[in-house]
């Protein structure tokens, strides 16, 4: 270890991944609907890639996380964006890149991704 | 990258308990599901909570498993980490709450803790440097290499106010201006790790949950004093501590942060282990420089102390792994945060062992000043199957009872002192109604005995003529007078003895003395055990009245001690009783009562 530089360079790289473990209750949270509705119609994909870019882009202020069958089936995968003192927002029928876009678009600039939402799609 | 990370208690506790067996499992049931590149599974240190391990906490989220068991891990990985269903069923009790799992830091447990030594236990993998580092892991040492003068950093830690975690109490700052103080070609810098008193196990978590700590402070330690060589002192009954402090220093020696030229400052540092052979007198400061020099680890008077002439007759900086576990966070967080937790001359948190009878058993951190009662009653949980508390034992064979009336004293170092005890290592043992104070007396004396190293007489022959009378009063065979006696034996060998060893074993004594002489005189003048306890002064009897003549007691009698007809009241024969309690167990009418 020669400079502190070279220290740091290290956190960051591997706070991402340390990031996961935060017990905090203020985080914006990210729920992928993972039951088997979810799982069919490919939710896993969406929360790998959800998962990897907002560890890779060090968003340390989000969880993504899971949850069980929301009772919206026919619109599966249902990524829900729950953002504390906020409305939740609900994107359907979503693939890894449009969960990209909404990384992008939406919990790093806060932008809803509104093409995505359950009341744009079936209006 | 990972979705989820799984992470699996590696503590002495729950490894005992079968979490490596869980691991496996876990790994075999992720691959089975295909889930092997989106959930890692982590071994970390010690979560605190012992009782209720094997421990297993699921990122993102922070759900707690508690009493894991292998045939659980199925549902766990299909449920939870395929379908992001908790198992509710095995979540730890607290966590669950009518409006779903709640947090594990409002559980009561961990409620009023504060973390700082153990702030990377449970959460970071302490095999893996990057995730030290991750925690702001090796930023105070850097920092301290790079703007900070060894005058600067010492002021920092005298500012902190921070003391030996050991059980001394000694203001840490003040023990390195002094180790810094004189001038020597060649300096060294010890972690004691040789933690000895029945119950505590503070040392062992850190080490094994966070060992980088204690070679990144022992480092900073060792620019401040002037030290180019540091050891480790660990007791060889730690394999996990010691297996994971020498991953821990190859990690660093691989990264330099061991070894020539740290950070490019021409700073050199290294660091050794050597294992102790479980010595309890080789936690005694001198005893342990006399064993890592290759001798018999006896200790060695004082004056010379070991800041002027300690290892090899060089000037030696020594303090406790709890110590150097706070030293980074002051570094990086500055002397006014640490002094604002605390009381006025206790600055900081201390972590205890929580042991005995009381239903949280484990680790916990808390603020200087927290009551007893507060950690008995809300973060230990109580005492189990309604008893009374009666009173608490701090400071391992060194310490005192704390009886019920001072339950709500603030806990720190002064305030233990003033009431006939001391903050020790941090062993905190509970005892309720059943518990025989001369028995716990007696318990504690017999272990000096046995780990009193011989050289000097008052510890080696009074420690057993102690031991020999507390046996007389448990036999009911002691007078009035044996007690004086006895009193007068203890502060002769506080007075006499040569290290702190000696000159604290009779303070079991005395406490007990001080706060349950009655049951002292009920041992020496009734010839009872008020508790129970004491074998030779009890009786067992049936009551004639109640006894239905079952002959369940009679029949399970190891001795054939009791006899009687069916449907006949049974009576015990008391030259025959070994007092072994079995009757009394069994006895399903409550017959059978013990005197």
């Amino acid at each position: 270890m020669k400079s502190l530089e070279e220290l740091r360079a290290i956190r960051e790289r591997m706070q991402g991944q340390i990031g996961l473990r935060n017990d905090n209750t203020d985080q914006i949270r990210v729920v992928v609907g993972m039951a088997t509705c979810g799982i069919a119609s490919g939710a896993r994909p969406v929360l790998t890639a959800l998962s990897d870019a907002v560890q890779s882009k060090g968003l340390a202020n989000v969880t993504v996380t899971q949850t069980g069958c929301i009772g919206l089936c026919q619109y599966e995968p249902i990524v829900e964006v729950i953002e504390p003192g906020k409305d939740k927002v609900t994107y359907i029928k979503m693939t890894p890149e449009k969960a990209l876009e909404v990384v992008d678009q939406h919990l790093i600039k806060g932008q809803i991704v509104k093409k995505y939402t359950i009341a744009e799609v079936i209006g | 990258m990972y979705r989820s990370h799984v992470l699996v208690c590696g503590g002495t506790g729950c490894t005992s308990s079968g979490s490596p067996r869980i691991v496996e499992a876990l790994k075999t049931e992720i691959e089975k599901n295909g889930l092997k590149d989106e959930v890692a599974v982590v071994q970390t240190g010690c979560h605190g909570l012992c009782a209720l391990g094997p421990i297993m906490v699921i990122y993102p989220g922070a759900t707690f498993y508690s009493l894991v068991k292998e045939e659980d891990i199925p549902e766990i990985v299909s449920e939870h980490l395929l379908k992001g269903r908790i198992v509710t069923r095995l979540v730890y009790k607290e966590t669950v709450t009518e409006e779903g799992i709640k947090s594990l830091s409002d559980t009561d447990f961990y409620k009023k803790q504060h973390r700082i030594a153990l702030r990377n236990c449970g959460i970071i993998n302490p095999e893996n440097i990057d995730e030290y580092i991750a925690t702001d892991g090796y930023e105070a040492l850097g920092r301290v290499l790079t703007e900070y003068t060894p005058d600067q950093v010492i002021q920092t830690i005298l500012d902190s106010g921070l003391r030996g975690r050991g059980g001394g109490g000694f203001p840490t700052g003040l023990k390195w201006k002094f180790a810094k103080g004189y001038d020597a070609d060649q300096k060294y810098v010890c972690c004691n790790a040789d933690e000895g008193d029945p119950g505590a196990f503070m040392d062992r978590s850190v080490l094994e949950g966070d060992p980088h700590v204690v070679l990144e402070a022992m480092t900073i330690a060792g620019f401040a004093i002037g030290a180019s060589q540091g050891y480790i002192y660990v007791r060889a009954e730690y394999p996990i501590a010691v297996k994971r402090l020498q991953i821990a220093i190859d990690q660093a020696r691989e990264y330099g942060l061991l070894g020539k030229n740290i950070f490019n400052t021409g700073f050199d540092f290294d660091i050794d282990l050597r294992l102790g052979a479980g010595a309890f007198v080789c936690g005694e400061e001198t005893a342990l420089m006399t064993s890592i020099e290759g001798n018999r680890g006896e200790p060695r008077p004082r004056p010379p102390f070991p800041a002027e002439k300690g290892l090899f007759q060089k000037p030696t900086l020594l303090n406790n792994v709890e110590t150097y576990a706070n030293i980074p966070q002051i570094i990086l967080h500055g002397a006014d945060w640490f002094t604002s937790m605390g009381t006025e001359k206790s600055k900081g948190t201390k972590v205890f062992a929580l042991g005995g009878k009381i239903h949280n058993t484990g680790l916990v951190e808390i603020p200087m000043g927290t009551t007893l009662r507060e950690i008995v009653e809300e973060i230990g949980g109580g005492i189990p199957n309604g008893k009374r508390f009666k009173a608490a034992q701090t400071g391992g064979p060194s310490g005192g009872c704390i009886p019920a009336e001072h339950l709500d004293i603030p806990i720190d170092y002064d305030n233990l002192i003033s009431i006939g005890s001391m903050m020790g290592s941090g062993g905190l043992i509970v005892m309720d109604e059943d518990n025989c104070m001369v028995d716990i007396a007696k318990f504690f004396l017999d272990f000096t005995v046995e780990e009193s190293c011989g050289k000097c007489t008052p510890c080696r022959i009074g420690t057993k003529r102690l031991s020999e009378m507390l046996d007389k009063i448990t036999k009911g065979n002691a007078t009035l007078e044996d007690l004086d006696k006895m009193e007068e034996l203890c502060y002769y060998i506080k007075e006499n003895a040569l290290c702190g060893l000696g000159q604290t074993a009779p303070n079991p004594v005395l406490s007990t003395l001080r706060y349950f002489r009655d049951e002292y005189i009920a041992h020496v003048v009734d010839k009872k055990c008020p508790a129970g306890v004491c074998k030779a002064l009890l009786s067992y009897q049936i009551d004639p009245d109640k006894c239905k003549g079952c002959t369940l007691c009679s029949r399970i009698c190891p001795n054939n001690a009791i006899n009687g007809k069916v449907k006949e009241a049974h009576v015990i024969d008391q030259s025959k009783c070994l007092k072994c309690g079995a009757c009394l167990e069994k006895c399903r009418f409550g017959a059978i009562s013990k005197k």
